[in-house]
């Protein structure tokens, strides 16, 4: 095992999917001589050359399109946003093209493409960088998104993206490229639809995904120690598909469910899942589902009510007392 | 880089000329009588299957919206033609013509109006979206402008993979002012993309006419701040359409440069049949004098006639069989069955519907 960060997890997942196979390429602002704007493709221009490795102009929409249209004659390109927030300028592509075209065509045909780039808030700089579209995306039958917590998954889910048929939306987090984690030297997939017990516990179950899980985690360990709390963390890895056979075994096993997320609440991802646990799991519940999202407002500019905003560890702590009391 | 042919003065001189001057280009002299025969067929074909489907929607038989190619038939039919192995097409909702020129049937494609399972999209797509990726079709797209990228896109791939040809995509007047379309532009020739985006300039985006809704008249000169070639022809001659269009392709695909091709054609219908009032936003007139001088079905017939490849006979033979045929299209539709209501949640991911061995993990569907 080697411990390496998440950007360069990403990194490798590239340069390894380039070299398996001859038609996956990799398009976007400022990825080949620039490095990337967050330097996760940093090296790949270099070592693969124009054709793999391709900067685009500041065209959201047209190099979304095109991507889709080179997928459907077997191209895989993987476009990189260079935040997630500037996908809303290509919307008509991403969410009209890629994630309808198979359906409105009958199955005559398939996007094979992957979206990523980071989709995080926390990094104080205003609310138009600052968007979570991870719910955005899973409303629209036909694209799947994953949010890989850590450099582990970040490699193995945007390996699974990659060689998956279908368009794939891959959530990375500026404020983890640099958090570093194991992963292993030998080859290795995370499948789609598969969640991730980050720790077991009795009493209740925090339910999260991207960043957020790391950060139930962390507050998972702070009520064992301070409070004497048992706490499951599940992380959900993907988000569609979902995995909601560990989340339901999860909250049967502990009566009780925090969800956290960095989404705004109102039709937020954990809104869905929310309502599948009263729905499947209703008497198992001991008390009502909480959740911790973010404050229900355009992301703020100042860093210490930012801070505030999106969830931090004092923020999931009281949820999951209330969730308790 | 591009060397911009402005001949859109002298092209709009050769149109007031004899029309049989285009048919005398080499690429239209080259054609033998049955394939000369071909394009007439197609052209009619259009004609009727459209004007089936209309009564289909005024009885009720097709919902939603139907935007009709009538009018406009030699544009599709004529760059068809002139598709090689490795060229595909893209268009946007107006897009009946150019799938029966691709070779789709009348039937799969009236079905799919009706909605029916043995509609080519198996009702799930309706009037505005048919595709036939067999037959290098890849729609029918509902959003204006929205299917440009992915034109590039198909261009991309072609170059991607070292194969020769090119990508035509098709779209509206009214498109030419979406961001999308102008992004592409930029994106294709900054990048040597082999496609061919062929404007057809019916004259109204929707009730709003040229004028009212472009800054400039001349819509293929905005290449020339893309550094990209451009031209202007008329669409009601197919022999036109084919020598302009063919020069367009050839370079594309030999030589990897874009190019913006503007065809000046005109709909009979409203943007949709549920436009209604389309006499209002222009004249009465101006319908009829287009009808006299330049319906594409009879600028064919009489080029056909005059030179001896048609007789008025095959013309009407040919002309009944396209009618009978729509007959039966739409006869095939009305009593063809819907898709099951199971048929909703299939056809969404790749991976889903081809889950033979049930490997797939987690949740993809999620109805109550």
């Amino acid at each position: 095992m080697a411990l390496i960060t998440y950007r360069e997890a990403i990194k490798q997942a590239l340069d390894e999917e380039i070299q398996r196979d001859e038609n996956v390429c990799i398009m976007g602002e400022e990825v080949a001589q620039y490095n990337g704007a967050y330097k996760v493709t940093e090296g790949l221009w270099e070592k693969h050359g124009d054709k793999r490795v391709i900067d685009t102009p500041i065209s959201e929409a047209a190099f979304s399109g095109l991507a889709i249209g080179a997928s459907m004659l077997g191209v895989r390109p993987v476009i990189e946003m260079m935040f997630m927030s500037f996908s809303y300028v290509a919307i008509d592509q991403l969410f009209n093209n890629a994630s309808f075209c198979r359906y409105m065509s009958g199955g005559l045909m398939n996007v094979p493409i992957v979206v990523r780039g980071p989709a995080n808030g926390g990094t104080n700089v205003g609310a138009t960088h600052s968007h979570t579209p991870e719910n955005m995306v899973a409303n629209h039958p036909g694209l799947k998104v994953v949010c890989p917590s850590n450099a582990y998954d970040a490699k193995g889910l945007m390996k699974a993206a990659i060689r998956d048929n279908d368009p794939v939306f891959v959530m990375e987090n500026t404020l983890l490229y640099g958090e570093k984690w194991e992963v292993p030297e030998e080859e290795y997939i995370v499948e789609l639809g598969v969640a991730n017990i980050l720790k077991e516990g009795t009493d209740m179950t925090i339910i999260s995904h991207g960043r957020c899980a790391m950060l139930s985690l962390q507050a998972a360990k702070t009520l064992e120690e301070k409070h004497g709390i048992s706490v499951e963390v599940v992380d959900l890895r993907s988000i569609r598909p979902l995995d909601e056979e560990t989340i339901l075994n999860s909250v049967k096993k502990t009566g009780r469910a925090l969800l956290v997320e960095e989404n705004k609440p109102y039709c937020g991802v954990d809104a869905q899942i929310s309502h599948i646990i009263q729905l499947k799991a209703f008497d198992y519940l001991d008390g009502p589902i909480h959740r911790v999202s973010a404050i229900d407002a355009p992301q703020i500019y100042a860093k210490p009510l930012e801070d505030w905003q999106i969830p931090n560890e004092e923020r999931i702590i009281t949820g999951a007392l209330k969730c308790l009391s | 880089m591009a060397t911009p042919k402005k001949k859109s003065a002298s092209t709009t001189k050769k149109a007031t000329a004899k029309i049989t001057d285009f048919a005398a280009a080499p690429i239209n002299k080259s054609l033998s009588k049955e394939e000369k025969i071909d394009l007439y067929r197609t052209i009619i074909g259009i004609r009727r299957f459209e004007e089936r489907s209309l009564r289909a929607y005024n009885q009720g038989k097709i919902g939603g919206f139907l935007h009709l190619y009538i009018g406009q038939e030699a544009v599709a039919s004529g760059i068809v033609s002139l598709m090689e192995e490795n060229d595909h097409i893209i268009t946007a909702y107006r897009d009946h013509g150019h799938a029966l020129a691709v070779g789709m049937s009348m039937n799969e494609c009236m079905a799919e109006m009706f909605g029916k399972h043995t509609g080519c999209s198996k009702g799930k797509g309706g009037s505005m979206h048919f595709f036939a990726p067999d037959k290098n079709y890849w729609g029918g797209h509902g959003i204006v402008a929205g299917q440009t990228p992915l034109g590039a896109g198909l261009a991309f791939a072609l170059k991607y993979k070292g194969l020769k040809g090119c990508a035509i995509a098709f779209l509206g007047d009214g498109a030419v002012n979406q961001g999308s379309f102008m992004e592409t532009l930029n994106l294709v020739s900054l990048w040597g993309i082999p496609v061919v985006f062929v404007i057809e300039n019916n004259g109204y985006s929707m009730g709003t006419s040229l004028k009212r809704s472009s800054a400039k008249e001349n819509l293929a000169h905005r290449a020339d701040g893309f550094d990209m070639a451009w031209e202007v022809c008329n669409g009601h001659d197919v022999f036109e359409v084919r020598e302009v269009a063919n020069r367009a392709m050839k370079r594309a695909r030999e030589e990897h440069k874009p190019f913006l091709l503007e065809i000046q054609t005109y709909r009979y219908r409203g943007h949709s049949v549920a436009d209604a009032n389309h006499e209002k936003y222009r004249t009465k007139e101006e319908i009829e004098e287009y009808k006299r001088t330049k319906d594409p079905v009879n600028v064919i017939k009489q080029q056909l006639l005059d030179d001896g490849t048609l007789t008025e006979a095959l013309a009407k033979k040919i002309d009944q069989e396209k009618k009978d045929e729509a007959e039966a299209s739409a006869k095939f539709a009305e009593e063809s069955p819907y898709a099951p209501r199971s048929e909703i949640q299939t056809d969404v991911y790749w991976e889903v519907d081809n889950d033979t061995d049930n490997k797939l993990k987690g949740t993809y569907f999620f109805n109550d």
